[in-house]
């Protein structure tokens, strides 16, 4: 570690890190704060990251970037379209301009997630700074590696419980050639047995989502096999003006259906669940497997719901105090303790806002 | 340099050396075969020979014990009771491994998961299988095709190694460019801790509350817990699928045409490279009507609709020729596309054909380096006395050269020891890793004190004592401890970082 040369906004973040840990008093991170909702209550100081900014490494035949937490996630989208290239886990930027250690801190995915996959099936390495200041360096810049245990993926969605993240290295893929967006009017069970029935099928679906008696299906790709499945499937061709706002609206929840009043809650259950035992109003993403239902539902109820169907449930924003997540089982539990207790003994990080009393 | 300890006491996780404890195999063995049938105990020293090593057979140790339970039931019980007795316990699948990571504890228990080998469930509406993890990688795929479904990740050693030796080293395997390994597609494990209490980590849903310790225990190495079931992720058979072969005549214009493909904006299902010496040797073994006038050759696959695959194999071919490909053959039928893949399959056994023995390397680079690195092991083959011929899964820049030796020639071994040891070190300073997909075992550990430092290695010891806190789960793998870095004595290189890292450079 050369101190010397060390930037001087990470010197800053480090010794607000080690004052903390020496005085015991907790810390709340936060990026640009578009996320400021999401997980359990948590008190602390503000340790704002956004200082600690810049895209570090970029070169497109790697299909990798590396960029410091506080990159405006506009900055880093921008830089990889002037290559053809995006995050293919869509992160949503509910409305504002979260940073990149804040996207991948909290490891929200949007609606591609069906197909490309979940923000940490991308993170190939982290930077961690430690209670004790230290940077501790995970993964890499490279797709296959297995050295040592997977803890740049252990990050991603921690919500910073175990440290600060400082630097991301994530793996970006080219934009699909063509995309395309077919609407359907159907009713719920049967949108939820074709996007599960395609879902077996070699057909280029990016995308799926149903509401109100409508469904939505984006296909992503070459031309021609865009232009094979689009026959295939039927439906209305959407406008591509129309078809970007629709998926941007779902990927930062400004669809009307995320703001009416009341709780939100989102059920994360297997794809081919059969349709929820709910009046709730309902919608449904990801092929099936992830499905916000909007009301001010009984928690313990809506637990129930999930997880008989073989998920979980988070209360994600609205409606009464109460634990977000679901609580973890016993055994699995004590290892979130020792875990915790081990990266940080004097519990400064983010106490609590992942799970409750952690 | 501040150095943690994350308070950790090292030496307890690392009895692999500490000395055999035959006086202790009767009453152990005792006591377990007290919990199991007869013949799930063995403990004569001609029934624990096969156990001796893995794939990688030049690390061998003898266990104190086998043992092989049929139920969950019964290995949570042998679990509690080496947890009392406080015996080490390492965890067996295949056997393939490449790494010695399933290389026995000599006064512990190797624990052979070989009779869960049921696929208890295909689930084709929603994608899935639920298998034991002592299923064979192949048969997964095999029993799915019925409902046009496979399981993606394939190994070089598919038809033989097991779903949980996959899950414990994070496998990869030719096409995990486009369909990743084998993290990207396990949705959930269940396994069970050294105090034999079971745990369940993600699942068919695709979110779950908490750390994601699914993503943790992936290539953890059977260092965190013995996975008793495994959800796997079945995709969709592509309708078709070719492969375009290319020639070049040096090998660093072959290095650049992969680079130029992804560059391009195409993934290829698999992007392969071969050099002159691999092709040379694997040829006259396969048939594969492979260039030997060729310096390498890169095997690209092409998979998806019809329409799709012939856009994209029209467009590989484009950038193949602007980069100097002397020859050009596209696969014509399914049994030509095997046959191209054939000599890339077959190139460990083509090794041991011309050579005694054959050492493996794992590193991953950066693509655009390969060319650097072929002429850096070139260098080394002078500086070593011995031959390397090289197979690279080059898309994912994961080098698999094969260093040539004979271990009853004197001094051979330690020489291709430290050819090895050369190869991973340059990785490291090219901004790569020292494994790609065989995992560090017990033979990359020195390896690890040049990749990580003494605190990042104090954080992989806080999560193993977070799983493991008796530190009983295959001690002595995968993690250096920092008296065996010390006496390595290598300087830790921080991940290819160069003089001035404050400035932007893209």
């Amino acid at each position: 570690m050369h101190v010397a040369r060390m930037d001087a906004a990470l010197q800053e973040l480090r010794h607000r890190v080690m004052d903390a840990d020496a005085a015991g008093t907790p810390l709340r991170l936060r990026g640009a704060g578009t996320k400021d909702f999401y997980g359990e209550h948590c008190e602390g100081a503000l340790l704002d990251m956004r200082a600690y900014h810049g895209v570090v490494d970029y070169e497109p035949s790697e299909l990798v970037i590396t960029a410091r937490c506080g990159t405006p996630l506009s900055q880093v989208e921008r830089l990889l379209a002037q290559h053809q290239q995006f995050l293919a886990f869509e992160p949503p930027a509910f409305g504002g301009d979260p940073t990149i250690g804040g996207v991948i801190a909290a490891g929200l995915s949007g609606p591609r997630r069906f197909q490309a996959g979940a923000a940490r099936d991308f993170v190939l390495g982290a930077v961690l700074l430690n209670a004790r200041g230290e940077l501790l360096h995970f993964g890499g810049k490279v797709i296959k590696n297995v050295a040592g245990f997977d803890l740049a993926r252990l990050l991603c969605g921690s919500l910073g419980i175990l440290g600060a993240i400082t630097e991301v290295s994530i793996k970006v893929l080219p934009l699909p050639r063509t995309e395309q967006t077919l609407g359907l009017e159907i009713a719920a069970p049967e949108a939820l047995s074709l996007f599960n029935r395609w879902g077996g099928q070699p057909l280029p679906i990016s995308a799926t989502a149903w509401n109100a008696g409508q469904a939505w299906v984006r296909l992503s790709g070459a031309p021609s096999a865009v232009r094979a499945a689009r026959t295939r499937l039927g439906g209305e061709v959407l406008d591509d003006t129309g078809a970007v706002a629709l998926w941007r609206s779902l990927r930062d929840q400004t669809h009307p259906f995320f703001r009416q009043p009341g709780a939100l809650w989102r059920l994360s259950v297997p794809s081919s669940a059969a349709p929820l035992a709910t009046s709730a109003s309902q919608l449904i993403e990801w092929g099936g497997a992830l499905r916000w239902c909007a009301g001010d539902m009984p928690a313990d109820a809506t637990r129930d719901l999930a997880r008989s169907a073989g998920g979980s449930a988070l209360h994600w924003r609205g409606g009464a105090n109460g634990s977000r997540f679901d609580t973890l089982a016993p055994a699995v539990l004590e290892i979130h303790r020792r875990l915790k207790s081990r990266f940080d003994p004097r519990g400064i990080f983010n106490p609590g806002r992942l799970v409750a009393g952690l | 340099m501040s150095v943690s300890d994350f308070d950790v006491d090292e030496s307890r996780f690392s009895v692999v050396d500490a000395a055999p404890a035959p006086e202790r195999r009767p009453a152990v063995a005792a006591a377990l075969r007290a919990l199991l049938p007869a013949d799930c105990v063995l403990s004569r020293d001609e029934e624990l020979r096969p156990y001796e090593c893995d794939g990688l057979s030049v690390f061998r140790q003898q266990p104190m014990l086998v043992v092989l339970p049929r139920t969950e039931a019964e290995l949570r019980a042998v679990l509690r009771e080496c947890n009392r007795l406080q015996v080490p316990v390492v965890a067996r699948g295949a056997g393939t491994g490449l790494s010695g990571g399933a290389m026995p504890h000599a006064a512990g228990v190797l624990l052979s998961l070989a009779r869960f080998n049921r696929i208890l469930d295909i689930d084709p509406l929603a994608r899935t299988a639920r298998v034991q993890p002592g299923v064979r990688n192949l048969a997964v795929s095999e029993a799915a095709a019925a409902y046009g479904l496979y399981y993606a990740p394939d190994p070089s050693s598919q038809i033989a190694c097991s779903i949980g030796g996959n899950v414990a080293e994070n496998s990869g395997g030719v096409h995990c460019l486009k369909y990743g390994l084998t993290l990207h597609n396990v949705l959930g494990l269940r396994g069970c801790t050294i105090d034999g209490e079971a745990i369940e980590l993600g699942g068919g849903a695709l979110d779950a509350p908490g750390l994601d310790l699914l993503a943790l225990s992936i290539g953890s190495e059977g260092l965190l817990l013995i996975v008793t079931e495994v959800l796997l992720k079945l995709v969709p058979k592509p309708a078709l699928a070719q492969v375009v072969m290319a020639s070049f005549d040096d090998v660093g214009n072959a290095g650049e045409a992969v680079a130029a493909i992804i560059a391009a904006g195409i993934i290829p299902s698999g992007l392969e490279m071969m050099d002159r010496k691999a092709t040379v040797a694997v040829e006259p073994f396969v048939k594969a009507g492979y260039d030997l006038n060729a310096a390498a050759i890169l095997l690209a696959e092409s998979d998806g609709t019809p329409e799709e695959v012939a856009e994209e194999v029209a467009a590989i071919e484009r950038v193949l020729q602007a980069h100097g490909a002397t020859a050009i053959a596209v696969s014509a039928s399914e049994a030509e596309r095997l046959r191209f893949w054939s000599g890339r399959k077959n190139a460990f056994p083509a090794a041991g054909r011309i050579s005694p023995d054959y050492y493996c390397m794992d590193g991953t680079i950066p693509r655009n380096r390969l060319g650097h690195m072929l002429k850096a092991i070139e260098q080394m083959e002078q500086k070593y006395g011995l031959g390397c011929m090289n197979v690279f899964h080059a898309g994912d820049g994961n080098l698999h050269p094969l260093i040539l030796f004979d271990a009853n020639t004197a001094g051979e071994w330690e020489r291709a020891d430290r050819f090895g040891a050369d190869i991973l070190e340059l990785c490291v300073q090219l901004g790569g890793t020292i494994t790609g997909e065989h995992g560090v075992g017990v033979e990359k550990l020195n390896s690890m004190c040049v990749q990580f430092s003494a605190a990042e290695r104090a954080a992989f010891f806080a999560v193993k004592r977070a799983f493991d806190p008796p530190g009983l789960l295959n001690p002595g793998k995968a993690i250096p401890t920092l008296a065996r870095c010390a006496e390595y004595g290598r300087m830790h290189v921080r991940h290819g970082q160069l003089p001035h890292p404050e400035l932007p450079r893209f």
